[in-house]
């Protein structure tokens, strides 16, 4: 009898230790449990620990997709210390909410995120705070069969005309000009945005996003045409609507198409397709509309402190830690990404990131992604526009007037 | 020394017999209440409001019925559940003729029936992705048929006129299996005295099925029609594994345009996911009222 009441008060008194949680606790939720994102990841958080080693680190990896339906119970009921999430747009419902602390602070007095980080603390602020610190984003573009190009004798396109006239002589060569999956529909979404951007610039990227151009506008109607005249001189492969990103490498690692409007990450995806790196090229997505400066996609993706948090100091001393040049050269390059630190060394032998770091670096203005700048109900509903137009350009009009209809409810 | 407790236990001894059902029913009788009930309430209630999961709610009164009413998408998706309903009923007769032709007595009988039984076994999720592989116009059996005969496969989920029709024909080879198993417990318990009676008044084929022994298959029938109707107004895993609602919308179906409109990713419209889930309930409810008053007449009788 003694050594049971023993034993429950020894088992009552380590649960009561494990649920307290000590000042040097830190309780982190990651949302990406790919080899390599995972062992960045991890690899920055032993970081931190040897540099505090006061601190006590909690790791959960959850999967991405889990992870989106998940913050929002976690936010609000057992918030962690940090959380993984995405800027722009994507945080603005938790920021409404107050559920994301305000790290303004943060952001003013550590001298490192001051000063590297110019480009990119737009789309970290939202009411003129700042409310999270990225650790890494990605170039989009153009991504074709190097190979394929050279056997036909294709330059690397520089204008619009070019890639239109690489596509013609693809099509005579019984290759597709472009691969796409768009069954999740945010495929559509990254060729819409190079095309508006092309044609328009971002301003008015920025605009439509924001709700203060109709897509009725004639400068998205221009934007639309240019998109028809890419459909029909430049077709995509068939069956589109039923594949996702990854089941549209296929015609591309078997050589049935020849380009793939894509964000960076593709290039591991083609490489396990069993693509080389001298049969992958990269280039941007050409001009269109001579003279406008060039913009970019390069979505980030960023750490952020929930506002029920316990453990504050140490998140904010844990993202100050994660935005130093090192850390974020160091995780980037095991992932194959650009390190949203400016003054961050970049992966040199890697040479889709050399191309990717020149074209983000040299850009006029960096949008986060059609799906991330627009409202997730106006976002929706625009990509399902983009794919009915891809595969019933006849019916732009009603389209185009229904997504109107979408914005006008959405921006009220 | 006088028992206090005695006057009430007297008037539980007394009442036993009206106590003891209520006392078996309260566990299932609160856990209805809290997971059916309340819920159907509180969607109600939720559907007259704006709110995204997190923030304040904001009363917009009938506005969000107003908007579905004025939505392409809804209509879409009411059409939709309407073909998945007529289509889906197909599973009830097909189940019979399975059924009919299993019902012999032949060596490794039991070995076909649970052949024929499989699909019901496996989870939607893995029928839908079998579909998706046949379908596939590149790889898929489908496209590969096609292709014999020289032709260029369609995208049957891909294409908005096919794509609804590609996925209840994947759903119904479950439903199927489903009413072909009703159908068999159903055969086992025809009387054969009845048959036998037929047989001597020189009914045989298809005279036989009909007035012999489709009217002692009712309560399966019954029943076949129940699950099937259900089966097919909430239509979900299906439409989520194969086409997620797509191409642009055009295979929805009310389950998961609320899902869409509620939880997914682009959502979180709480009152209006819930504005269509109360013109689902009441949908569901016409059926589910005439299928009481059906088990109703045939209680009395």
């Amino acid at each position: 009898m003694m050594t049971f009441k023993t034993t429950m008060t020894g088992l009552c008194a380590s649960a009561l230790m494990a649920g307290a949680a000590g000042a040097g606790d830190l309780v982190i939720n990651f949302d990406d449990p790919g080899p390599a994102p995972k062992a960045a990841f991890e690899a920055a958080v032993a970081a931190f620990e040897a540099a505090n080693p006061d601190v006590n680190v909690t790791a959960n990896i959850n999967d991405r997709e889990a992870h989106k339906t998940a913050i929002r119970n976690f936010l609000s009921a057992d918030a962690p210390d940090i959380t993984a999430w995405y800027p722009g747009n994507r945080m603005a419902p938790f920021v409404d909410a107050g559920l994301f602390e305000d790290i303004s602070d943060l952001w003013a007095s550590d001298p490192n995120l001051s000063t590297s980080f110019e480009a990119i603390k737009p789309t970290m602020s939202r009411d003129g705070k700042q409310w999270g610190v990225p650790y890494s984003y990605y170039q989009w573009g153009v991504y074709f069969r190097a190979d394929i190009f050279a056997d036909n004798g294709i330059e690397k396109p520089a204008t619009w005309d070019e890639m239109l006239g690489a596509c013609d002589t693809l099509k005579s060569a019984g290759v597709t000009p472009f691969t796409i999956g768009t069954k999740y529909l945010w495929t559509a979404a990254g060729v819409f945005d190079y095309l508006n951007l092309r044609t328009n610039g971002y301003e008015v990227h920025n605009a439509l996003t924001a709700g203060e151009i109709a897509y009725t506008d004639d400068r998205i109607r221009a934007t639309f045409a240019n998109w028809n005249t890419m459909l029909e001189r430049c077709s995509f492969v068939d069956n589109h609507a039923t594949m996702s990103w990854q089941d549209a490498l296929a015609p591309f690692a078997q050589g049935e198409a020849g380009m793939y409007v894509m964000g960076n990450f593709a290039v591991a995806a083609m490489k396990d397709a069993g693509l080389t790196d001298d049969q992958i090229g990269f280039f941007q997505f050409p001009e269109i509309t001579p003279g406008l400066p060039r913009a970019e996609e390069a979505p980030a993706d960023a750490l952020f402190i929930p506002s029920g948090a316990k453990n504050k100091d140490d998140a904010r001393k844990f993202l100050a830690f994660i935005a130093q040049p090192d850390i974020q050269g160091e995780w980037n390059k095991e992932i194959g990404q650009l390190p949203p630190n400016s003054k961050a060394e970049i992966n040199l032998d890697d040479k889709f990131i050399v191309q990717g770091f020149e074209t983000v670096s040299t850009a006029s203005g960096l949008a986060q992604f059609y799906d991330r700048d627009a409202p997730a109900e106006m976002a929706k509903g625009g990509m399902e526009g983009f794919q009915e137009f891809m595969l019933k350009p006849e019916r732009l009009d009603a389209i185009l007037k229904r997504l109107d209809k979408i914005q006008e409810r959405v921006y009220k | 020394m006088p028992d206090p407790a005695l006057p009430q236990r007297n008037w539980l001894k007394a009442n036993r017999q009206r106590v003891a059902p209520w006392v078996f029913l309260a566990p299932a009788i609160v856990f209805f209440v809290i997971y059916v009930i309340a819920p159907i309430f509180q969607s109600m209630w939720f559907s007259f409001y704006a709110w995204d999961g997190l923030g304040e709610k904001e009363w917009v009164g009938m506005a969000n019925y107003v908007e579905l009413f004025d939505d392409d998408r809804f209509y879409t998706s009411l059409k939709n559940n309407i073909i998945w309903l007529v289509l889906y009923l197909l599973a009830v007769p097909a189940g019979l003729m399975v059924a009919l032709f299993l019902n012999q007595n032949i060596a490794g009988m039991r070995f076909y029936k649970s052949m024929f039984f499989f699909p019901f076994v496996f989870s939607q999720v893995v029928v839908g992705l079998i579909f998706t592989w046949f379908y596939n116009p590149s790889f898929g059996i489908v496209g590969k048929v096609w292709e014999f005969f020289g032709a260029s496969a369609p995208s049957i989920l891909g294409d908005e006129r096919f794509v609804t029709y590609g996925i209840i024909f994947a759903g119904l080879w479950p439903q199927i299996a489903y009413c072909m198993i009703l159908y068999l417990t159903g055969l086992n318990n025809v009387s054969s005295d009845q048959i036998e009676a037929g047989r001597l008044d020189g009914a045989r084929g298809f005279r036989m099925l009909r007035h012999v022994i489709l009217p002692q298959l009712w309560p399966a029938t019954f029943l076949a029609i129940v699950v099937t109707v259900i089966g097919a107004l909430r239509s979900f895993d299906m439409i989520a594994i194969m086409t997620q609602g797509g191409p642009y919308g055009t295979s929805n179906v009310l389950s998961y345009f609320m899902f869409e409109q509620a939880l997914s990713e682009y959502g979180f419209r709480m009152g209006y996911g819930s504005a269509i889930a109360v013109i689902l309930f009441f949908i569901m409810l016409i059926f589910i009222s005439y299928f009481l008053w059906v088990m109703y007449q045939d209680e009395k009788r």
